[in-house]
């Protein structure tokens, strides 16, 4: 029990702490986990990172869940999950309550104005670090610019894209044998 | 019922999300702007906010929406949408996650994914850019257009030089106040 209750808080602190997305909490749970804890290796994270990149979903929660059920099962994937969501889902209704009252003042919207330039400037930055982790093969660079047209200009669901995707990915391979 | 919707709707997001949060973007406008739940200005709000607070963007976005449509419960609906697909996921693939890595299917799936990841976040930075950029066109003309272009071009070289996002943030809002206001 008392494992669950750490595994809570060990994840709470990393919720509350991490800023910046999945990949920045991963320092974190190594320190906490690894060395601090000594529940898993370092070897048992590079394995959860592995799976966490290659299954649907934030980062961030994938690597949350996947580490408690490794360290105590359901019951620990359950800890570390709340653990890691509940500190900025508070912190998160707590702005969301105060923005509607707040956005109409001048002074915030020109503050804002400046904000989306620095969010497009990140957002750009990330496309870069995406791109440079993209496979190097023809059918990635294909794919990318098909989705990139069918959502971006025809505004076909990107829901479909993705799952349409996956299956070209699949048979693909299966077709031509080594990817 | 609306907080049905909103499970519903970010459970499908939180399924089909791959490649972290920006990704999640084309998905968001779609689903939740289509149901004029959010405007896209709201949207890149959302996410500046996010950006700056503590946890993944990905589940503050969901909650941040979840709240506005709906209070409190709205955003618990949002939030547990979003997170449930990957939990039970995780559960499912944890029991044999060497044979999953391991798997060709999973790795043909991925080459795939990974190229609509890019094509995604491509599609979000220009629908971002469009936006900010006629905005200013439409309200103060093509001197703001100018110098927003000229802020993205600063901000993007010091997040190159690995700055942290935040003081980012933060400094692009008191330019932000600055600048409209000499403007």
């Amino acid at each position: 029990m008392s494992e669950i209750i750490q595994l809570f808080s060990t994840f709470f602190k990393i919720g509350a702490f991490t800023f910046g997305g999945g990949y920045a909490m991963i320092p974190l749970i190594e320190r906490e986990v690894v060395e601090k804890n000594k529940y898993l290796t370092s070897n048992d994270i590079s394995d959860i990172i592995a799976i966490a990149e290659a299954t649907p979903g934030p980062i961030a929660i994938n690597v949350a869940t996947f580490t408690g059920y490794r360290i105590a099962g359901v019951k620990g994937a359950i800890a570390s999950t709340l653990g890691v969501v509940i500190p900025s889902f508070v912190i998160i209704v707590l702005i969301s309550l105060l923005f509607k009252k707040y956005m109409n003042n001048q002074i915030i919207e020109n503050a804002f104005w400046g904000v989306r330039i620095s969010v497009l400037a990140l957002m750009i930055k990330a496309l870069l670090n995406i791109y440079k982790q993209c496979p190097k093969k023809a059918l990635s660079y294909i794919v990318a610019v098909v989705a990139f047209v069918a959502v971006g200009l025809f505004n076909i669901s990107a829901l479909i894209i993705i799952a349409v995707a996956a299956v070209v990915g699949i048979v693909y391979q299966q077709i031509a044998g080594k990817i | 019922m609306i907080y049905f919707d909103l499970f519903f709707v970010f459970f499908k997001i939180g399924l089909f999300t791959f490649g972290g949060g920006l990704a999640m973007i084309p998905l968001i406008q779609q689903e939740v702007i289509r149901n004029g739940w959010l405007t896209q200005d709201e949207l890149i709000d959302f996410i500046a906010i996010s950006e700056s607070t503590p946890g993944p963007l990905a589940v503050n976005v969901s909650t941040f929406v979840g709240t506005q449509v709906a209070g409190i419960t709205g955003g618990l609906c949002s939030t547990f949408g979003v997170v449930l697909p990957s939990f039970i996921i995780i559960l499912l693939v944890a029991g044999m996650y060497d044979r999953f890595r391991k798997s060709n299917i999973v790795k043909g799936a991925l080459v795939s994914l990974k190229g609509v990841v890019v094509g995604l976040i491509a599609s979000a930075v220009i629908s971002t850019a469009g936006m900010i950029f006629s905005e200013s066109i439409a309200s103060q003309g093509y001197a703001e257009v100018v110098i927003g272009a000229g802020m993205l071009v600063v901000f993007l070289y010091v997040l190159y030089k690995k700055v942290n996002p935040i003081i980012v943030i933060i400094a692009s809002a008191v330019i932000g106040i600055i600048v409209k206001s000499l403007i």
